[in-house]
């Protein structure tokens, strides 16, 4: 199947573009005015299936480059389309530029604004080996014929610069997909399953199929009603990283945690504890995203966030630290995760229904929303491949739950165990556009789970 | 730009049976203050265009932020590219039907223009709210927003469409957190950026808008001491503000034809709502009317084509409790049978249209305030939305408000704090007892309904009026 693959370039006349742009328009600010370039791209091709079919097709070409603007204690900015044409976004940028001239001096003043400082420069190509547009579904569909197949394939180049007027300059660029598919029964139960990497292999696309094909089975029973109640509960690293995923929305950063919107104060001040198995961190290492910010900072490798159920760090940008008196520790504008890490535990595959006994499988979990962040309380659905277990068996697969639970007691008092083993679940969100990296999460057995409906 | 576009299409040298182009400017100024002082200031500016190929009943798309003629002849010629591979496994092959011819224009109303405020104007604003807002030492944090949005569609097809629309809308927000140790409370402007509308600068401020800033301010205060919303099953009153978000997440999503048809299993999910139930679903009490609403002056979602061109017209999906008809485009109706509404709509320049609410609206009905809750024994009264989850079916579902008042003998007593209510979509729409008239109706909007593959956030307008809910299970916070 290689003959389907395009070894693309990423896009090197891009950088060579921003480059141009970024020179000229710093050349022509005032010794009392600074600039930062920000550049977000992507070439991208989405394929969109229901059915084993394919429901909508196409290629976005896209890019923004973000300008800001600063004199004095105020700034701006301006955003605009980046298309890789030096005549066509060099005006663009000459004119922002213009106007942000005009509009800063209207503007109060900002006293934790944040210049741009020191020379770091990085520059990482990641390329890859993707599926040709057209080759798309002609190498995913056979492979699911006869199968209630639903999802979307997205993949392509991927663009993140950073340059200023203080001499920093960062390139990222890299070339990935995603195939985020679920697999249905006829009564509507199904399994998720998530295909991603910078190197498409058909062998390993059929391989996690098979995978995902042999969950499917396990669905074939009538799924079981489950009343409310308290259970206990094995998260899958799925619906680990859902529960996760709120922390970087009013939990870990440090801006929430001075105003009163972090569900971790309770932890920041002692008044409440996760389990000692429980630890937390930011890891780069992996490279899957840049790991400079909006300041073209670049964050540590490794930063502990919750290490043995204690609070080590929270998340502090140059604007809070500008603001609180803290230390910054290379947080991005919104002090949100993003390349965070869940350490395992001792829990071995092999004996989690064991463990579990009787109880809960929970596969994934949907529609998460804060019931009252304070307290750290978390609602959300069970859904896909979900199973009631009795006496280390599964029963079921089970009509969803709807739970409503505090991460202090699921991670902290009622904490079991973790798995002995990480899963990577890539991020596939395309919103404005396509995401990078993902989490490294095991999975977690918890002592009475809450069920409300 | 519409002679462009046209020009454009006829020089394109693909093969096909349609071929339509839609290019989008959106400029959307933003101004946010925290505290009184300044947090994001500026302007951005979104373009480009979609090229839509329809070819052996498939359509592929090439979206481009690139203007030019040659990048829209590339753009063309990977969309039908694409179009061809896809072809052998097309869910529904598609005739130009799907794509009608339309000619027309449609602009928002609004009396002050965008730009009639200098950023240091919006600023000085939107300090003052923040200082407003601070009606205590307790006060940790008070925010102010205005977003001014400006957005241009230009739509031309192979088949005659020349469509301009251009939607003038502002978005506005203020609210204030309070904390006493471990308590913290937040209270906003009827929910977060809930006051989007389209017109210009006549919407802000508003003629109330310091007595109702201080009002909120004071209020986030109050809940500090307030009791926590009792746990039981009663009578439950919604204020429009959290009725937006009601309809919104167990009508809107439910009654859309692709989730029915399961495009969007893979993501935000199904609907309990078969084909089959439309023209016969008792989905609710008997005064329950919904509309689909696109030309309401001034709510968010107002347009008069969608963006395949299909002529937007007020239409009941919901007609005394029985459900009538799907939030389903052409392409939807066309593979279901199920009539449907002008709604395929997408984000942006770089998303294909998907079938999506606009301006959903619950129809007033004949009861004042007083006479809804004049005869309440015990109840409870919630305002402004604050916490939202449903499944992926759209059928369970849990909500959270910001500030509630205990009803006890048909008057709002005691305020509470943490309220919230959950229930499964049929029983509480069944539930419904009484409905306000027009001078409980209040409109909002919100620019974040998220769904689609890939991702698409879209703006929604919802009004309702005040409503009553029996036998309902209300909970409040805490462990």
């Amino acid at each position: 199947m290689l003959e389907t693959l395009t070894e693309s370039t990423t896009n090197s006349p891009m950088e060579t573009t921003f480059d141009q742009i970024v020179a000229a328009v710093l050349s022509e600010l005032g010794t009392d005015e600074q600039l930062t370039l920000q550049l977000t791209g992507e070439q991208s091709q989405f394929v969109r299936f229901n059915g084993a079919k394919v429901r909508q097709t196409g290629s976005v070409a896209d890019g923004e480059l973000h300008l800001n603007l600063m004199k004095g204690d105020r700034n701006s900015y301006r955003e605009f389309p980046f298309t890789g044409k030096l005549e066509t976004d060099l005006l663009q940028a000459q004119a922002a530029l213009k106007e942000l001239r005009e509009e800063v001096p209207q503007l109060p003043d900002d006293p934790y604004l944040v210049w741009p400082k020191g020379n770091a420069t990085s520059h990482e190509v990641n390329k890859g080996k993707l599926l040709a547009a057209g080759a798309i579904a002609s190498s995913i569909l056979p492979e699911v014929t006869g199968l209630d197949f639903t999802g979307i394939y997205a993949g392509g180049s991927l663009i993140r610069a950073y340059a200023d007027s203080a001499g920093q300059k960062h390139w990222f660029a890299t070339e990935t997909f995603s195939l985020d598919y679920s697999l249905f029964t006829e009564d509507g139960q199904a399994v998720k399953g998530t295909f991603a990497g910078s190197e498409w292999s058909q062998e390993a696309y059929a391989a996690k199929l098979a995978e995902s094909k042999l969950q499917l089975e396990r669905l074939a029973q009538t799924p079981k009603p489950v009343p409310k109640g308290q259970y206990r509960t094995y998260l899958a690293p799925a619906a680990v990283a859902e529960l996760m995923g709120m922390l970087s929305w009013g939990a870990v950063s440090e801006s929430s945690m001075q105003r009163g919107g972090s569900a971790l104060g309770l932890l920041q001040r002692g008044e409440k504890q996760l389990s000692p198995q429980f630890t937390l961190k930011e890891n780069f290492s992996r490279g899957l995203v840049p790991r400079f910010n909006n300041w073209g900072e670049i964050a540590p490798v490794e930063l502990p966030l919750v290490e043995n159920g204690k609070l080590a760090n929270t998340l502090i940008n140059s604007r809070t630290a500008k603001e609180y008196g803290k230390t910054a520790n290379g947080a991005d504008e919104g002090e949100s995760l993003r390349s965070p890490e869940v350490s395992p535990g001792n829990l071995a595959t092999a004996n989690i229904l064991s463990k579990l006994d009787t109880g809960l499988y929970l596969s994934n979990l949907h529609y998460l929303n804060w019931s009252d962040r304070p307290t750290g309380r978390i609602t959300g659905m069970t859904r896909y491949a979900c199973f009631w277990v009795e006496n280390g068996e599964i029963v079921a697969p089970i009509e969803n739950l709807r739970f409503d639970e505090s991460l202090y007691r699921c991670f902290g008092e009622n904490l079991i165990a973790l798995t002995d083993f990480q899963e990577f679940i890539p991020e596939v969100g395309t919103y404005g556009n396509r995401s990078l990296g993902g989490i490294w999460v095991p999975g977690v057995l918890s002592e009475e789970f809450t069920y409300t409906l | 730009m519409i002679s462009e576009l046209l020009r454009a299409i006829e020089s394109l040298d693909v093969p096909a049976d349609w071929v339509g182009l839609r290019a989008v400017k959106e400029s959307v100024g933003v101004r946010a203050v925290r505290d009184g002082l300044p947090r994001s200031n500026g302007k951005s500016v979104n373009q480009g265009v979609m090229v839509e190929v329809l070819v052996n009943g498939q359509i592929g798309y090439g979206a481009t932020n690139s203007l030019d003629l040659d990048s829209l002849r590339a753009a063309a010629k990977l969309a039908y590219e694409q179009a061809i591979a896809a072809s052998p496994w097309t869910i529904h092959p598609l005739t130009p039907a799907a794509r009608p011819k339309v000619v027309g224009e449609y602009i928002s109303p609004f009396v002050k223009p965008l730009d009639a405020l200098t950023p240091g104007e919006i600023n000085d604003l939107l300090v003052r709210l923040c200082q407003t807002l601070k009606v205590s030492d307790q006060i940790v944090q008070a925010v102010a927003t205005a977003i001014a949005n400006e957005t241009e569609t230009w739509f031309v097809s192979s088949n005659g469409s020349e469509v301009y629309q251009k939607l003038v809308m502002l978005e506005t927000h203020f609210g204030a957190t309070a904390q006493e140790g471990a308590i913290v409370q937040q209270r906003s402007n009827n929910g977060y950026l809930a006051h989007c509308y389209q017109g210009g600068w006549e919407l802000f401020p508003e003629p109330n808008l310091w007595e109702r800033a201080t009002q909120v301010g004071e209020q986030a205060v109050e809940l500090l001491t307030a009791e926590d919303c009792p746990s039981e099953t009663t009578t439950l009153v919604l204020a429009p503000d959290q009725m937006m978000l009601q309809i919104h997440e167990s009508v809107g999503h439910p009654l859309e034809l692709d989730r029915i048809l399961g495009d969007e299993r893979n993501y935000a999910g199904g609907s309990f709502v078969k084909p089959q139930d439309f023209g016969q679903l008792s989905y609710g009490s008997e005064l329950m009317n919904i509309t689909f609403n696109p030309s309401v002056p001034g709510e968010f979602a107002s347009y008069s084509f969608d963006d395949t061109g299909a002529p937007a017209t007020r239409e009941y999906l919901i007609q005394e409790g029985v459900l009538q008809r799907g939030l389903g485009s052409l392409e939807s109706q066309a593979r279901t049978g199920i009539p449907g509404v002008a709604c395929a709509r997408a984000s942006s320049w770089n998303r294909p249209p998907i079938d999506r609410m606009a301006n959903l609206n619950l129809e007033p009905g004949s009861d004042s305030f007083e006479a809804l809750t004049g005869d309440i024994e015990r109840g409870v009264y919630m305002e402004s939305n604050r916490s939202w989850s449903i499944d992926d079916q759209r059928y369970k579902f849990q909500f959270g408000c910001e500030y509630a008042k205990l009803i006890e003998n048909g008057k709002l007593t005691k305020t509470l704090r943490n309220p919230n209510y959950r229930a499964t979509t049929p029983e509480f729409w069944h539930s419904l007892k009484r409905i306000g008239n027009d001078t409980t109706w209040q409109m909002y909007g919100t620019p974040f309904c998220g769904k689609g593959e890939p991702n698409q956030v879209i703006r929604v307008g919802h009004g309702s009026p005040v409503c009553v809910f029996e036998n309902v299970e209300v909970f409040g916070g805490g462990e």
